[in-house]
């Protein structure tokens, strides 16, 4: 359990947080200082180690900073800082790890519409027990109207955003339907971050 | 030049007064306009910089795509462009003719004429080009015609800063490497045609002052106020890990302390979060005010010619700060 410096006087962006990073991977290191002299340096590294999972703890003296990151018990691996949130489910608000479901339409099933609005109802009481509860919800089409006001499962969704799924409801869908003010729980979203979605890790489930 | 350094530099040089210059200096906008007639008027800007990437033909596509830009964010079509070139002698002049190949090929495809140029000896090399294009008047954007109730569409994702940072130190993977290559290079010439179809409100694109500084220039010049939605922002493959991981550029926090004061941002938003929408783009998309009768069919257009737009906010009227981020 070793303490490495590591001096970054003079270096630019992004070398201090490279040089930083070897360190903290090197075996037995177990504290690292670096000591950077410019105010951007600072906050990269900063950002790099917090999200990494150490604790730092900055002091100033004579023109430069001194950053000492520390290990964390439970600390991440120091290789993949980044992964512990993935891009893809960045608008997620909590753990949530289960599946995505990409909902295209407000009635579930082919068939008489009464019943598909009874059976979406009971589909959403049930996610709404599971556990984990769904990554995230991705409304398109028709299926944008489980999301805005005057929703029948807008209890459920609720409780699902709450509980750290991932709501999101297609703004050409929102713009089409004219429910663009009406929208309800979760955020406006576009096809790029829905598709990052379904080609994310997660197992997609289709409700069309 | 970051933009503070700028705007203390142009203070002192004195503004033009002629009727026939429609786009000056005043509102920051993309490109100088100067009407030559009732029909048509001249836009004229230049743009050059150093390597973004190692391959010296796609860093010559990605100089003349982001020349070419400021012709298509105010509504016209390129004319003529000239290559401004700065190169050392210690480079095989191979790698020049890559870049310029690259260069020469994106402004065919823009429908423009490359007809000649300028080169300097150079320590660092750095290219891009001086380019004329032609409006209607009638049909010139500016960025100062963003009305309340309009929406706000950007057309392309956001990261290049962060990616071309992560991509140097080999911590993005190669394929988002090659996706930031691939937007960087890609034309807003469609975006562009598009927009004049679906009758836009105001147009800037997104370059080295990033989103939220290109952003507040059009709510400065337009005398409105603008709400962004983090969340509906598009961003480049793995640009949230890498911002998270620290490989931040120096000009997005450039951008973001110039806006000190005139942004607002929702309490849940991480810093990292906040710098990815100031991160500086190279040969960034469109962003385009638009009416709300007319945002659907632009997006749908849009999305139909394969280039990943998104609505990303609205115009509202001028308040306390010229952009809240939601």
């Amino acid at each position: 359990m070793s303490h490495k410096i590591v001096d970054c006087r003079g270096l630019n962006c992004p070398q201090p947080v490279i040089n930083t990073k070897k360190a903290l991977e090197e075996t037995g290191v177990h504290t690292v200082t670096t000591i950077v002299d410019n105010e951007v340096s600072r906050q990269n590294v900063s950002m790099f180690a917090r999200n990494a999972g150490y604790s730092v703890s900055e002091e100033q003296k004579e023109g430069a900073y001194y950053l000492t990151i520390t290990r964390r018990d439970g600390a991440g691996d120091p290789q993949t800082p980044g992964k512990e949130q993935p891009s893809v489910p960045r608008a997620a608000a909590g753990p949530a790890g289960g599946p995505v479901y990409f909902i295209t339409t407000n009635s579930l099933g082919q068939g008489s519409p009464d019943l598909g609005q009874v059976l979406m109802k009971s589909l959403f009481v049930t996610l709404a027990t599971m556990n984990p509860p769904p990554a995230a919800l991705l409304f398109l089409n028709t299926g944008v109207f489980l999301s805005c006001n005057g929703s029948p499962v807008m209890e459920q969704l609720e409780q699902l955003h709450a509980g750290g799924t991932a709501v999101l409801s297609c703004g050409t869908c929102l713009e089409y339907y004219k429910l663009k003010d009406k929208l309800a729980v979760g955020s406006i979203s576009n096809m790029f971050d829905i598709n990052n979605w379904l080609y994310g890790p997660h197992k997609v489930i289709t409700i069309a | 030049m970051g933009p503070h350094t700028l705007s203390q530099v142009l203070r002192h040089l004195p503004v033009p007064n002629n009727p026939r210059l429609l786009v000056g200096l005043e509102t920051s906008d993309d490109a100088a306009v100067y009407r030559l007639n009732n029909e048509q008027a001249l836009i004229v800007t230049v743009d050059f910089f150093t390597p973004v990437v190692d391959d010296p033909y796609l860093f010559g596509q990605i100089a003349a795509a982001n020349a070419l830009s400021d012709i298509y964010a105010m509504g016209g079509k390129p004319l003529l462009a000239l290559n401004i070139v700065c190169f050392p002698d210690c480079l095989p002049p191979a790698v020049l003719g890559e870049i310029l190949r690259g260069g020469a090929d994106k402004v065919m495809e823009g429908g423009c004429i490359l007809a000649g140029g300028h080169t300097v000896r150079d320590d660092e090399p750095k290219y891009g080009l001086a380019v004329a294009g032609l409006a209607p008047p009638a049909d010139i954007v500016t960025n100062a015609t963003a009305r309340p109730g309009d929406l706000l569409v950007l057309t392309k994702p956001l990261g290049t800063g962060i990616i071309n940072t992560a991509v140097k130190v080999e911590l993005a993977s190669e394929d988002a490497g090659r996706e930031a290559g691939r937007c960087m290079s890609a034309l807003n010439k469609e975006a562009s045609a598009a927009m004049l179809r679906h009758g836009a409100g105001a147009c800037t694109d997104i370059t080295g002052f990033g989103l939220l500084g290109h952003a507040a220039e059009m709510a400065a010049a337009s005398k409105v106020s603008l709400q962004i939605e983090f969340s509906a922002v598009p961003l480049l493959p793995e640009t949230m890990e890498m911002a998270r991981m620290g490989l931040i550029p120096a000009g997005a926090y450039d951008n973001k302390n110039h806006l000190e004061g005139k942004i607002s941002f929702a309490s849940r938003l991480k810093p990292e979060e906040q710098l990815v929408l100031c991160d500086p783009q190279t040969s960034g998309g469109l962003l385009i005010s638009i009416p709300e009768a007319g945002a659907g069919a632009l997006l749908n257009d849009l999305v139909q010619k394969g280039i990943p737009a998104a609505v990303i906010g609205k115009v509202l009227p001028p308040g306390e700060k010229l952009i809240n981020v939601i």
